[in-house]
């Protein structure tokens, strides 16, 4: 599983933090140090993993901003690197052209991309396109203002029918 | 999607702040508005502020005062309000804090909302700082679900199982049914859902795993299904299908066919399969590749497909992606016990990669190459070794160092070779070895004694280069202040002599004595070897001793000890000086690595220094070690060992005896048996008398009591009297009754205390009863065997 995924500019400063286990603000703060400290200091081309305690660090760097996953020993560290990837892609499609400034001013934006594709230090969705529905499903969800209960329903109801073209199991608001 | 404005506005106002101090300000002041809106009634504007806040975290500025505000939002009905909560609750409540409880209720009721992407907040939620109380509670929530409902809450459901799961191992038994089913949906989130947990199952519990060892028929149909269908647009990455699906299947294949001969042969064909079709001109086909090569490692497969994997790997290993050469050289690690020949036959590339520029890669090549090292290619090997060590980072210097000593211990082809190589490393990396090396390296060298004169001369010319490598400079010491003689002989047969003069030797190691960048331990190594010079050499040993004088008054506390105790070998006991400095014999390797002779020397040092790193730790453990260790008695000891006072510690040849000298002045007393005295014989009944000194004035006496008539004796007592200042207390007899014929004895024991040291005399009175009558005798006991009184 994953332990953890930071985004952080080339000068250090933090623009994203996901922690998918349980530590102390001091242990958040001290990893935080150690791997901007390890990122920041690699040559250009080298290799994008390295040893840290028990942990491997796979990183890569996008532009200006360092994505830094950190996982157990048995990940695969080629795929860490394509899900660095993914997630790079669904912000890119998410923002178009995405760039360092996009993330910094709707960043709660990205932990919500980031949720609706890892969770719990684990892939949740595979496929893109999924993802990018889901996310704009929701964010049409939180437009829709609560008093017109039944329009939101109806909207939600709208947009959703596609996203899943298998079996439906009886979902409780389809009798509203 | 409207962006929050008043968000933005704050993050443009602390971003043109100048400094950090302005930053600050302003953050200040923006947390004292978001906490007075905390604390109004609803406006509308709640999410705004609590994203507010949770930018604010991110810099790394304290922002608890806003867990209760997520709590409050979590609850709210409007959604734009709850992601919102929801995600402050995943970033400042973790199960630590005890608010996180309290949402613990709200989660439970998003489960069951009928709004999918509110119950998907919950879950996530739930997955990320879920504490082991609420994933208890919640877990029957969550197999529901993973039951009934739509693909997109199963596969979130899925994966809130895992982590229930990881919180409270018990649980599993609940999903592993659910867990099942859900391999079968066309889904691939879900079916992915499915594997991470099935995987999660297994690892925790072996019954499972068995269990779960039917489903490999279908996992593998899965893999075949994703190999070999054509182009799917939803899942395709660079032309592979889904490869986040197939590395984990291939994981959980790998857990599910260890150990196991029958999974492994179901998985056979498709693992060759996915081996050749995969293309790996890209990442993504690496990755795939990477991870059938490691499940086909793991499991027991079929000698063919092994050797493909490791051929892979090969390839992997001259691939110019300097990622795919890491990951290829980590796999290689891990099968190099096993596959040695295999791995063999990759050497060349191995050993070229530690002249890669990447830090990393040079890491992994330098751990492959020394598990690689084997008697047949120890030479070369080495001299890869040795300029890798003159080139790499510092961080890999002592590993490197301490690789070589182990290859060279194990593999060395001759003496010569390893004491050369020994010195080469302490020549280029001395400061990076561990601290037993030099005692190993005098032990080496002691017991190479054709090499004797090779070695003092090569180390003679290192010290006259450089004297900054610290344990070289100890060596070297040590070996001029043994073999000095061979290097004034001016000859030698393996290498080029030196021509000096007994004064040039001194000078080196008068140089070292002085030097700054000499420890205090070096010059202690330097003043000895200068001492031992003086037996060896004939003409200035006037200098020596006024070296040695000089370092009489020297501040460090050891050399002064050191410099006092030789001037007393040269003052007093001149006529002993030659027998002490003699040559040390064949020091005997004991467990620790550690030579008994430097023992006794270096642990004094470890009194003085604690901080030194060549000192032995326990010098207890030393002395023990030379009461038990030594065989060979370090020779012409005799003599001092009945010299009053004895020379104490650093005399080089001491043992056995002169060690109780050591331990604190006791006379070595000779052990004699037990003398055994019949005081008593009249009757048949015997009682004898051995007596057993404790201590200057305690004595134990011990009494024993004997039948030899034909008839049993009963209520034996024996009672004892000694003169007024002696100390008498009788312990309780063995018994009173003395069966006949001497079957049994009784005895007793007296302990008697004479502080004053008076005439020991005791009189025994003794009384049993035999055949029906009552006989009662009294003895005088006025000589003690053992007193020699």
């Amino acid at each position: 599983m994953m332990r953890f995924m930071l985004l952080f500019s080339r000068q250090g400063k933090l623009r994203l933090q996901k922690w998918f286990t349980s530590m102390s603000e001091r242990e958040k703060k001290k990893i935080i140090r150690d791997m901007t400290t390890m990122v920041l200091a690699r040559q250009p081309r080298s290799c994008n993993f390295m040893q840290w305690k028990d942990l491997k660090i796979v990183y890569k760097r996008y532009a200006s901003l360092y994505f830094c996953l950190g996982v157990e020993s048995q990940e695969n560290e080629l795929l860490a690197l394509e899900i660095i990837h993914r997630y790079v892609e669904l912000l890119d499609k998410y923002f178009g052209n995405v760039c360092e400034l996009d993330i910094i001013f709707n960043f709660e934006k990205a932990y919500f991309i980031l949720d609706e594709f890892l969770m719990g230090g684990e892939i949740q969705e595979t496929s893109k396109q999924i993802v990018n529905r889901s996310i704009e499903a929701s964010d049409m969800l939180q437009e829709v203002r609560f008093t017109d209960m039944h329009a939101q329903m109806h909207l939600v109801k709208h947009c959703d029918l596609h996203l899943w073209c298998e079996h439906v199991t009886s979902v409780a608001w389809l009798s509203v | 999607m409207s962006p929050s404005v008043p968000l933005q506005e704050m993050i443009r106002a602390i971003r043109s702040a100048r400094t950090q101090c302005e930053e600050r300000g302003v953050i200040q002041r923006e947390c004292a508005a978001i906490r007075a809106q905390f604390r109004q009634a609803d406006n509308g504007g709640r999410s705004h502020n609590l994203a507010k806040l949770l930018y604010v975290h991110m810099l790394g500025y304290p922002a608890h005062f806003g867990q209760m505000e997520c709590v409050r939002m979590i609850a709210s009905p409007r959604y734009s309000e709850k992601r919102v909560g929801y995600l402050g609750a995943m970033m400042l409540l973790d199960e630590k804090q005890d608010a996180s409880l309290l949402i613990t209720n709200s989660i439970k009721n998003d489960l069951s909302n009928s709004n999918q992407y509110i119950q998907s907040l919950a879950l996530c939620t739930l997955a990320c700082m879920g504490s082991a109380e609420m994933c208890r509670d919640l877990a029957p929530e969550i197999d529901r679900l993973l039951r009934a409902s739509n693909s997109y809450i199963k596969k979130k459901a899925a994966l809130c199982a895992v982590h229930i799961v990881r919180k409270v191992h018990d649980l599993g038994e609940l999903f592993t049914k659910a867990a099942r089913s859900l391999l079968t949906e066309k889904n691939h989130g879900v079916v992915h859902g499915a594997v991470v947990l099935i995987t999660e199952l297994c690892e925790r519990n072996s019954e499972t795993l068995e269990r779960f060892r039917k489903t490999v028929p279908d996992l593998v149909q899965i893999m075949k299904g994703l190999v070999i269908s054509g182009y799917s647009p939803d899942h395709d990455v660079a032309g592979i299908s889904d490869p986040f699906l197939q590395v984990r299947i291939l994981r959980l294949l790998r857990i599910l066919g260890r150990n196991n001969e029958a999974a492994s042969d179901a998985m056979n064909d498709l693992l060759a399969q996915v081996a050749t079709n995969t293309d790996s001109t890209k990442t993504v086909g690496n990755a795939v590749l990477y991870e059938t090569v490691l499940t086909v490692l793991d499991i027991k497969s079929e000698s063919g497909l092994r050797v493909l994997a490791v051929n892979i790997l090969g390839r992997f290993l001259l691939n110019n992606d300097r990622n795919i050469r890491y990951i290829a050289m980590t796999s290689l690690q891990k099968i190099v016990g096993t596959d040695h020949n295999a791995v063999q036959r990759h050497r060349g590339t191995i050993v070229d990669c530690l002249k890669d520029q990447d830090a990393s890669v040079k890491r992994r090549a330098l751990e492959l190459s020394l598990a690689l090292v084997s008697a047949s290619n120890i030479r070369s090997m080495m001299k890869e070794l040795l300029s890798f060590l003159s080139s790499c980072p510092p961080e890999l210097r002592s590993q490197t160092a301490s690789g070589i000593f182990n290859a060279a211990e194990r593999y060395a082809p001759s003496q010569r070779w390893h004491i050369d190589t020994i010195l080469h490393v302490l020549t280029t990396a001395g400061g990076d070895v561990r601290d037993e090396t030099v005692p190993n390296l005098i032990q080496l060298i002691t017991n190479t004694s054709e090499l004797h004169c090779y070695t003092v001369h090569k180390l003679y010319r290192a010290l006259l280069s450089d004297i900054s490598q610290q344990p070289l400079v100890q060596v070297a010491c040590w070996c001029i202040g043994e073999y000095g003689d061979l290097l004034l002989t001016g000859e030698c047969q393996e290498t080029e002599p030196v021509q000096v003069t007994e004064d040039y030797v001194l000078d080196v190691l008068e140089t070292v004595l002085q030097s700054h960048m000499s420890s205090p331990s070096t010059r202690g190594f330097a003043l000895t070897a200068t001492m031992k010079l003086s037996t060896r050499i004939t003409e200035n040993v006037d200098r020596i001793r006024s070296i040695v004088s000089i370092y009489g008054s020297c501040i460090d506390v050891e050399l002064q000890q050191r410099a006092v105790e030789y001037n007393a070998l040269f003052k007093k006991y001149d006529h002993m000086r030659a027998a002490v400095l003699e040559r040390m014999p064949v020091i005997e390797k004991n467990s620790q690595g550690h030579t008994n002779g430097e023992t006794i020397k270096e642990s004094q040092t470890v009194k003085v220094k604690p901080g030194e790193p060549q000192q032995p730790a326990n010098q207890v453990c030393d002395l023990l070690d030379l009461l038990g260790g030594s065989e060979q008695p370090l020779q012409p000891s005799p003599a001092l060992g009945s010299a009053a006072p004895p020379i104490p510690v650093s005399t080089p040849n001491t043992v056995g005896g002169d060690l109780l000298d050591l331990l604190g002045g006791l006379e070595p007393t000779p052990i004699t048996p037990v003398a055994t005295v019949t005081v008593y014989e009249k009757d048949g009944v015997t009682v004898t008398l051995s007596c057993e000194k404790q201590s200057d004035s305690g004595l134990t006496v011990t009494l024993t009591a004997s039948n030899s008539t034909e008839s049993d004796i009963r209520g034996f007592t024996l009672q004892a009297a000694v003169p007024k200042s002696v100390q008498l207390h009788m312990k309780a007899p063995s018994g009173d009754s003395l069966p006949a014929r001497g079957t049994a004895k009784v005895t007793q024991m007296v302990v008697l205390n004479n502080p004053n040291k008076v005439n020991l005399k005791m009189r025994l009175r003794i009384s049993y009863t035999s055949q029906g009558s009552a006989v009662q005798d009294t003895v005088q006991i006025d000589s003690f065997p053992g007193l020699g009184q």
